[in-house]
């Protein structure tokens, strides 16, 4: 039976080659107070459920750099086939990458195959892809679509290991979203009832979780129809600042109306000054 | 069974891969694991940082690896086997699955059933079931429990470092009927007539070893393991869920739940 070989010239794939200066750098850095670029994490609320005809899979739009949101309206619903498709939380690169692989690979196999690729061998894919980088890779996706077999979901953490399941959720906000789905989660729903339910379950994510924000994306999956709703729900509206409701340039008017504060007392000293020298000084404004 | 080791001022670093990779050696054997985990530690620290420097936003169970905590067990009987687990999968404190099945078929009639990491348990399941799958078709027939058990040996012991796998092969073939073979972390390899694993293991050795009784009928072993996982539960916080049951002999298998609510009581339960 086939053993992995140790001794084969790997060309392309990761390379380690740098960590060990990185580590020095990093520590230098810190040496000196400061602190080096995080990775960009999609800090994420992602769901996905079952109904009666198909999946519903669900997602946030915020990816943050630390502490800071990096992309208020990010897509997080990555195309796997015409009836797959991968939600992606953890390192955004990694999970934009290793859907962007796997969708490829499974167009070249479905053509091979002649026939629509099912969800069990896009799971299969990504699991064993996962699992050979032994957790370096950091993506937690959820995995549904329609195949001849039915409406399927899988849960895929980073270390490969894979859940097939009713309803799942990953991310920071996951603990939100399942509390949702806990709650009011039936077999075989409707399909307006199981968006409300993945709609409530990434509110809920929005809402409580500091990772997870701004709008709600919807990906409904059927036999034959895909509905990709970006956004469903603008859950988290930007405000309007004052000064564009008069029409006025951008700057916002943070100044307090006249009146506001009553003048009890006024008093006037003229100060007599005499110009004694007078230079002027041009600023370059080229 | 988990090591925690702390290294003064790598705390933070280390703590992921302690999480994932750090376990007690062998019976008799002596383990480098903390020296080869030191030396990884120095190659891939960027990739491990940037998790711990978020603590607040991504919390524990973000950046843990996933773990079927467990209870498993299994019993020959005359004329077959009977194999349960409990239906746990923790991230951290987290429960991230609580009904899976941890009793995996690998073949018509032999099944194993999985503790410890839960990645590093479904591929080398699924490498073992392509394997045993091909001998079979080579044979031309039903491949035997030990040719099963034998293949998770091969592979949990030659990647003894890189894995955590508790594994119990269990199944009926017609030359020797029902066998149970354990194959702990370490890659050890030996038949038993009755088996227990995972972390819940601990705290049923006693009532095993004192209820057990060769000769059981299938009915009887079917509550004795029922019992003993649930006692395993109530105890063991990593294992938890719903008892799943599996009956194999030569008429096949059955399979059954026992949800929450219908769990044997015991007094103080």
């Amino acid at each position: 039976m086939a053993t992995v070989s140790v001794c084969q010239y790997h060309r392309g794939g990761f390379s380690f080659e740098n960590c060990k200066r990185n580590a020095l750098l990093e520590a230098d850095i810190n040496k000196l107070g400061f602190s080096s670029p995080a990775a960009r994490k999609t800090g994420t609320t992602i769901c996905g459920v079952v109904y009666k005809d198909g999946v519903v899979l669900g997602a946030d739009t915020r990816a943050t750099e630390g502490m800071v949101v990096a992309d208020k309206n990010c897509s997080k619903i990555h195309y796997i086939s015409p009836n797959v498709y991968c939600c992606g939380a953890g390192t955004a690169a990694d999970t934009e990458m290793t859907t962007q692989i796997i969708s490829s690979n499974l167009e070249l196999h479905s053509l091979s195959t002649g026939r629509l690729p099912r969800v069990a061998t896009a799971n299969r894919m990504l699991k064993q892809m996962l699992f050979r980088y032994q957790g370096y890779i950091g993506a937690a996706l959820v995995l549904g679509g329609v195949d001849s077999t039915g409406p399927q979901l899988y849960s895929i953490y980073p270390h490969g290991s894979t859940d097939k399941l009713p309803y799942v959720t990953m991310g920071s906000g996951s603990l939100a979203a399942m509390a949702v789905f806990e709650d009011r989660y039936r077999p075989n729903m409707e399909e307006e009832e199981a968006k409300r339910l993945v709609r409530d379950a990434i509110a809920a994510g929005i809402f409580n979780d500091l990772g997870s924000g701004s709008n709600i994306d919807l990906c409904v999956i059927t036999k034959g129809k895909v509905d990709y709703l970006r956004p469903h729900d603008v859950a988290n509206k930007k405000g309007v600042r004052e000064d564009k409701i008069n029409g006025r340039p951008e700057t916002g008017n943070y100044r307090y109306k006249h009146g506001t504060t009553g003048v009890l007392t006024k008093a006037v000293t003229h100060l007599n000054l005499e110009v004694v020298e007078e230079s002027v000084q041009t600023m370059d404004t080229t | 069974m988990h090591f925690t080791v702390v290294f003064s001022g790598l705390s933070g670093v280390c703590d992921r891969l302690r999480q994932a990779r750090v376990r007690t050696p062998a019976a008799g054997s002596f383990s480098n694991v903390v020296s080869v985990k030191m030396a990884t530690v120095l190659q891939f620290p960027a990739s491990v940082s940037t998790f711990n420097n978020y603590n607040d936003l991504y919390p524990d169970w973000t950046q843990r690896e996933v773990s079927t905590g467990t209870t498993i067990m299994a019993v020959e009987f005359e004329g077959g086997v009977v194999i349960g687990a409990d239906s746990r999968t923790t991230t951290g404190a987290y429960i991230a699955n609580r009904v899976t099945d941890k009793l995996t078929p690998i073949h018509e009639r032999i099944f194993c059933c999985r503790s410890g990491s839960a990645a590093d348990t479904q591929a080398i399941a699924d490498a073992v079931t392509y394997q045993l799958g091909f001998h079979s078709i080579e044979l031309d027939e039903a491949p035997l429990v030990q040719t099963a058990a034998s293949l998770f040996r091969e592979m949990c012991y030659r990647y003894r470092e890189e894995l955590m796998a508790g594994i119990i092969v269990a199944g009926w073939d017609p030359r020797r009927g029902g066998q149970v073979y354990t194959v702990p972390v370490g890659g050890m390899m030996t038949r038993q007539p009755v088996s227990v694993g995972g972390s819940g293991s601990s705290y049923i050795y006693g009532y095993v070893d004192s209820n057990y009784r060769a000769g059981m009928s299938k009915e009887e072993c079917l509550k004795f393991t029922a019992e003993a996982l649930t006692l395993a539960m109530e105890r063991d916080g990593s294992s938890g869920g719903v008892v799943r049951l599996a009956v194999i002999s030569e008429q096949g298998v059955e399979r059954q739940v026992i949800l929450g609510n219908q769990l044997p009581k015991f007094s103080t339960v």
